[in-house]
């Protein structure tokens, strides 16, 4: 039986982008105000999940042709990586650092090395819940 | 230079081994290694000089500085003369693997990793003054020969033999790690050098005498002393080489060190000097016992090591009496004396011996004595090398194993005479079961080699035609042969650079010098009693030795379920069987029955833990007040629930659940909780996602023939757990026993961590370790689901993976 969802294609043609902007964003906001790395991974999986829903798994496959385990690994990378990388200037594992910057076109801007860290929950959410997704949804 | 860090040469070295294995094909990978023992042996021999004036050595690296934690190599005479042993005899062992292992058959890139790596591990054992550190090394070696065992893992003995000793060592391993932490908070200290000075501070305490026994077992266990020694005749599944170096030359010895080196933290104590002199003796018997029953050569010399060990281990024991005696008068300095002595000839002939049995083996194609015979003449170089090893091990002259022997047999005398603890009465045993162990010993000397050389040949039993060995094989056997002559010649002078030292580092504070410890060997030394008891061996021996044929089957009498090896057997009969009934009995493979396992441990336990403390209390007084978006909220909650409840289709069910879900996210939009209430929504919407993608896989929905019995025990669990879950929240919420934390974040998030999310600043600095797991699992979590669905083994085969 071949359903018509011309609606819904459409609107996840359209939906996706704003989903996945609002994840970067809410990825951005956490550290001030709600947000975070791990509601923003969420949302962008939520994202592909709807194109999912909308189309079907082979074609979110050619979208995004990459291995999401993969992207589980470079996460956990990065987020090891920064908190070890403390190490290297001699303080404890995981000690943050963080100051004000002017960058060009941001204007002031407060940056942390906790956005890193962040950064790698983000891509550990989104890799593991696509795998596990593709996983149970993909045709065995 | 810090020499510490030679401990680690060789495993280091270990890392290009694969490497030179598979570019430099044409050359034996063992030629690279031997460079490794060969400059180490150089190098420590330059501390001769040092521990012969009594001095030593010491160089330290930091580990774990808060805990106390150090590599710290400390060089005295003992240490020193396990160290020369250890690179000494592992550069020989090397030499003679290049010609034993075929460099195209074998896969000498992981023969020579385990090997580098237990040499590493064999020289922190005698280096370290750290018991922590002594500790990890003590089950690196474990591991190593775990893993050199079964270097031929195809075959099954292998296996079995390397799982055998791996328990029995790790067992006593553990035990020692036990005594070392209870050593540690008696003394206060990790370092042996620091806990010997504080010896007279530890005796008294609580815990010394469960530290002794703790420290015992696992020297006891390593040493292969009765009744654990059932693990040392299956580790001779190993190759050879292995067999020569780990166990009979260093790996067996590091409990005889480890027992010499707490010798004088332990030594006042009664049990010391029972358990280690008496299990020693014990063990000397049973072993030279067992070995005349052997018909595999290297069992043979499995059961004589095993015996060797327990002779060492009674003389360490009697040399701790001389602490309870006046120096003057002692006669048991010749015990220490005794056993360091043994040690080195022990290491040196059994070393030799095990090499010729890989030469017989190899050269024949078996090892069975029963097939062999003979071989004199086309193998006199190793018949040569295996009868001066042979004749050392029976206490012959002019080979060095007849002094120390003599030695013993000194000791042992002087145990009747000690009249404290009980010996008066009993010490009188002591040289009556080493005179009987010694004929022992000489039975299974000459059974080894006249049994294998002499008498006539059995053709028809081999399968190859016997030749003599490569020459690049028998030299290290050779140079051990002429070593068991030299020392024979020169005792004194052994005695003085490597014996003495040692002494004095066993004994701390009975010598100040090692010139004072004044044991002059000689081969001649009157008609003693020890010269009388050496004819009484010597005679009974030949005697016997002759008549075996007659006397041998009397062992096939025990019966095999009744000997250690049974009982080892059956308890891990037991442990698989009994294991496995006890699994089946609570694992039914429904998913259903372990979430009521949990459910019901969580409701009880939980419950239980409430009334037992008095901790149920509900303040109404702190509870948000009540307002029409909550109500509302719990009425659409409530009505989600009765429809899962009720519903007929499962997708029914899955969007009612979905429900549940967003009116709790409600909850947290209403009690102020962004961030719960974000995380919520996208959670809750994702399951649904999830549900929705399975459901094509998903059984339809049925009443599973449900009775009204198991409806009410379902209603049961589920209230019970909602019960309890609201009863926690409620006291939880009511009562502070502790100041609420919240305050510290609200006055530290900005200025410490640069952030003003608390929650999030939380999940990414406050509390980032448990983030950090959290995504580590997930992780994990993702990669069993993919590997669960997708990595379908064909078919259902057997799950017992030792098969």
């Amino acid at each position: 039986m071949k359903v018509n969802d011309v609606v819904l294609q459409t609107a996840a043609k359209v939906v996706f982008f704003i989903i996945l902007l609002f994840s970067i964003f809410i990825f951005f906001a956490g550290h001030y105000t709600p947000g975070g790395g791990f509601v923003g991974g969420l949302l962008a999986t939520g994202a592909i999940a709807l194109l999912l829903l909308a189309y079907d798994l082979r074609t979110v496959q050619q979208l995004l042709p990459f291995n999401f385990m993969i992207v589980v690994a470079i996460g956990l990378l990065l987020s090891i990586g920064m908190a070890s990388g403390s190490i290297i200037f001699n303080v404890p594992f995981f000690t943050h650092a963080f100051d004000d910057f002017y960058l060009p076109l941001f204007g002031a801007t407060s940056l942390h090395t906790a956005m890193i860290f962040d950064a790698g929950v983000y891509l550990v959410v989104i890799g593991a819940a696509m795998t596990i997704i593709q996983a149970i949804g993909g045709d065995s | 230079m810090e020499f510490v860090l030679l401990i680690f040469f060789p495993v280091l070295a270990a890392i290009f081994v694969p490497i030179l294995f598979r570019k430099l094909k044409s050359i034996h990978t063992g030629w690279f290694v031997l460079i490794i023992p060969i400059t180490l042996f150089i190098y420590y021999t330059g501390f001769i000089q040092t521990t012969m004036n009594g001095g030593h050595a010491i160089s330290s690296l930091e580990w774990i500085p808060s805990l106390d934690i150090s590599f710290v190599s400390y060089i005295d005479g003992l240490s020193l003369l396990f160290s020369l042993l250890i690179t000494g005899i592992g550069a020989l062992v090397v030499l003679y693997s290049i010609f034993y292992l075929d460099k195209t058959r074998e896969k000498l890139n992981n023969f020579y990793v385990y090997l580098l790596m237990f040499m590493t591990a064999m020289l922190g054992i005698v280096q370290s003054d750290n018991i922590i550190t002594l500790y990890l090394f003590w089950e690196l070696t474990s591991i190593s020969s775990f893993l050199l065992i079964g270097y031929w893992y195809t075959r099954d003995g292998s296996r079995f033999g390397a799982l055998k000793s791996m328990l029995i060592t790790v067992f006593g391993g553990l035990m020692m790690l036990g005594g070392f932490v209870l050593l540690g908070i008696m003394g206060d200290t990790y370092s042996i050098r620091e806990l010997i000075a504080n010896a007279s501070n530890l005796v008294g305490q609580e815990f010394f005498i469960l530290a002794l026994v703790l420290v015992l077992l696992g020297a006891f266990t390593k040493s292969a002393q009765f009744p654990f020694y059932i693990w040392l005749p299956d580790a001779m599944e190993a190759p050879t080489p292995v067999s020569a170096y780990l166990h009979s030359a260093t790996m067996v010895k590091a409990g005889l060190y480890l027992v010499a080196r707490f010798t004088p933290v332990f030594a006042v104590s009664e049990v010391w000097i029972w358990l280690v002199t008496g299990i020693g003796l014990l063990t000397l018997f049973w072993g030279a016992f067992f070995a005349v029953k052997q018909t595999d050569l290297k069992a043979i010399l499995a059961f004589s090591t095993v015996s060797q060990l327990g002779l060492i281990m009674s003389l360490l024991g009697a040399s701790a009496i001389s602490y309870h005696v006046d120096a003057g008068t002692a006669l048991f300095k010749f015990a220490g004396f005794a056993a360091v002595f043994h040690l080195i000839n022990h290491a040196v002939f059994k070393g030799s011996l095990f090499m010729v049995a890989g030469i017989v083996d190899h050269e024949t194609g078996t090892r069975d004595i029963r097939k062999l015979g003979g071989l004199m003449g086309v193998m006199p170089i190793s018949f040569t090398v295996a009868f001066i090893g042979s004749m050392s091990m029976a206490g012959l002259p002019p080979f060095g194993g007849f002094l120390s022997k003599e030695l013993f047999l000194t000791s042992t005398l002087a145990l009747k005479d000690f009249n404290l603890f009980n010996f008066s009465t009993w010490g009188i045993i002591f040289p009556i079961v080493a005179w009987i162990a010694s004929v022992f010993t000489f039975i299974y000397s000459f059974y080894f080699v006249f049994k294998t050389f002499a008498g006539k040949r059995k053709k028809e039993s081999l399968s190859v035609e016997p030749k003599e060995a490569p020459v690049g094989m028998l030299i290290a056997p050779v140079i051990l042969a002429v070593l068991v002559v030299v020392i024979f010649f020169i005792p004194n002078v052994v005695g003085d650079t490597l014996v003495n030292p040692a002494v004095v580092a066993m004994q701390a504070g009975l010598y100040s010098h090692p010139s004072e410890v004044l044991v002059h060997v000689s081969a001649w030394h009157g008609w003693t009693p020890e010269l009388l008891m050496t004819l009484g061996i010597i005679g009974l021996g030949s005697i016997l030795f002759l008549t075996m044929r007659k006397w041998q089957p009397l062992y096939n009498l025990q019966p095999e379920l009744l000997s250690l090896n049974g009982l080892y057997d059956s308890l891990m009969m037991a442990g698989e069987k009994g294991m496995n009934r006890l699994s089946r009995l609570y694992m039914t493979g429904v998913f259903r029955t372990y979430l009521i396992y949990m459910f019901v441990s969580i409701v009880v336990i939980t419950l239980a833990t409430l009334f037992i403390k008095d901790a149920f209390k509900v303040d109404f007084n702190s509870f948000a007040p009540l307002n029409a978006y909550g109500i509302l909220t719990a009425v659409l909650l409530i009505l989600s629930v009765v429809m899962i409840l009720t519903a007929k289709t499962r997708i029914t069910a899955v969007i009612a659940l979905g429900g549940v879900g967003y009116s709790v996210a409600f909850f947290f939009v209403i009690y102020k909780a962004p961030d719960l209430a974000l995380t919520q929504l996208v959670i809750e919407t994702i399951t649904v996602v999830l549900f929705l993608l399975a459901f094509h896989r998903l059984p339809e929905l049925k009443r599973h023939g449900e009775s009204k019995g198991f409806r009410l025990g379902n209603f049961i669990v589920a209230a019970g757990v909602g019960i309890t879950m609201a009863l926690v929240a409620l006291s939880a919420h009511s009562q502070k026993l502790i100041p609420s934390i919240s305050q510290f974040y609200k006055d530290t998030v900005y200025s410490e961590a640069g952030g003003g999310n608390i929650v999030n600043v939380i999940l990414v600095d406050y509390r980032g370790f448990d983030t950090l797991f959290e995504i580590a699992v997930l992780s994990i979590a993702g990669i069993g689901v993919y590997s669960m669905i997708r990595l379908k083994l064909p078919g259902k085969g057997s799950t017992d993976e030792s098969k």
